[in-house]
């Protein structure tokens, strides 16, 4: 069971659709705020891809949305969502390779169909919510001791 | 290696953090796809690409990759140099192609800590 303690940090950033010049911005700032607070430079770095992963999804798949995070003394809990076209089929959205990604972010070095499952991979806790028409949400959670597992 | 030694060997130009010339460089890796660097890429601390855009400096950031070379005569414009300045991260471009690049750097010392995939 998860500890209950109160959140010490609390964000919310707003992303937008298709700027891809400032996608990445609020990984960024969580980043820099993990950075400050000391947390473990490999639990940083799985934070980073994890949420840079999700915010670069919102940005190129579901017409932006909003990230919500949370950092408490033993985790981080971030929440992405957007009102975008959802996805049909969760299962195969999750496989390596599978991408629906237009060209023009594919020459933009991105939607090789890595993403999902690339957050799978780096976070500690991982759940994808998704209904075509109405929106995606993607929950991580990331603990903040040093194994990064407890 | 320093930064200093791989623009020699590149025969590159630096475009930003251009104080960082003893930054040291010890492992890197070559791709276009930024897909595959943030998922494949371990702990290398240098990235050759041959894909210009600022999303290459944020991929960069995330995966703790303190430089970036571009590959084939390709140049960062002045807003990628200011995010990288920012950042901290050391461009620098070379005229040669990648597999060329890539191939000095490795003769020269520089490591890949990626392993074989699949």
């Amino acid at each position: 069971m998860e500890k209950l303690v109160g959140s010490i940090i609390k964000k919310e950033y707003l992303i937008p659709a298709n700027d891809f010049s400032i996608a990445g911005e609020a990984s960024s700032n969580v980043r820099k705020l993990l950075t400050q607070l000391g947390v473990n430079p490999s639990i940083i770095k799985r934070t980073s891809i994890a949420m840079y992963e999700a915010e670069l999804n919102v940005v190129i798949h579901g017409n932006g949305g909003t990230a919500l995070v949370d950092i408490f003394e033993d985790r981080v809990e971030i929440f992405i969502y957007d009102e975008g076209p959802g996805i049909e089929d969760i299962e195969l959205a999750m496989k390596e390779g599978y991408s629906t990604a237009p060209d023009r972010i594919r020459e933009m070095g991105f939607g090789a169909g890595m993403g999902l499952s690339n957050i799978k991979k780096n976070a500690d806790k991982f759940k994808l919510e998704s209904e075509p028409g109405k929106g995606t949400k993607v929950y991580i959670t990331m603990y903040l001791s040093q194994d990064g597992k407890t | 290696m320093k930064i200093s030694d791989i623009m020699e060997i590149l025969q590159g130009d630096i475009h930003a953090c251009k104080d960082k010339l003893d930054l040291f460089i010890d492992s890197a890796c070559g791709a276009d796809l930024m897909s595959d660097v943030m998922a494949f890429s371990k702990e290398n601390s240098m990235l050759l690409t041959g894909l210009i855009n600022p999303q290459v400096i944020r991929t960069a950031e995330m995966m703790d990759i303190q430089a970036v070379v571009f590959v084939r005569g390709k140049k960062p414009n002045s807003d990628m140099c200011e995010l990288a300045e920012e950042k901290g991260i050391v461009l620098m471009s070379t005229n040669l192609p990648m597999f060329t690049a890539c191939g000095l750097l490795y003769k020269a010392g520089i490591s890949g800590s990626g392993k074989a995939c699949g």
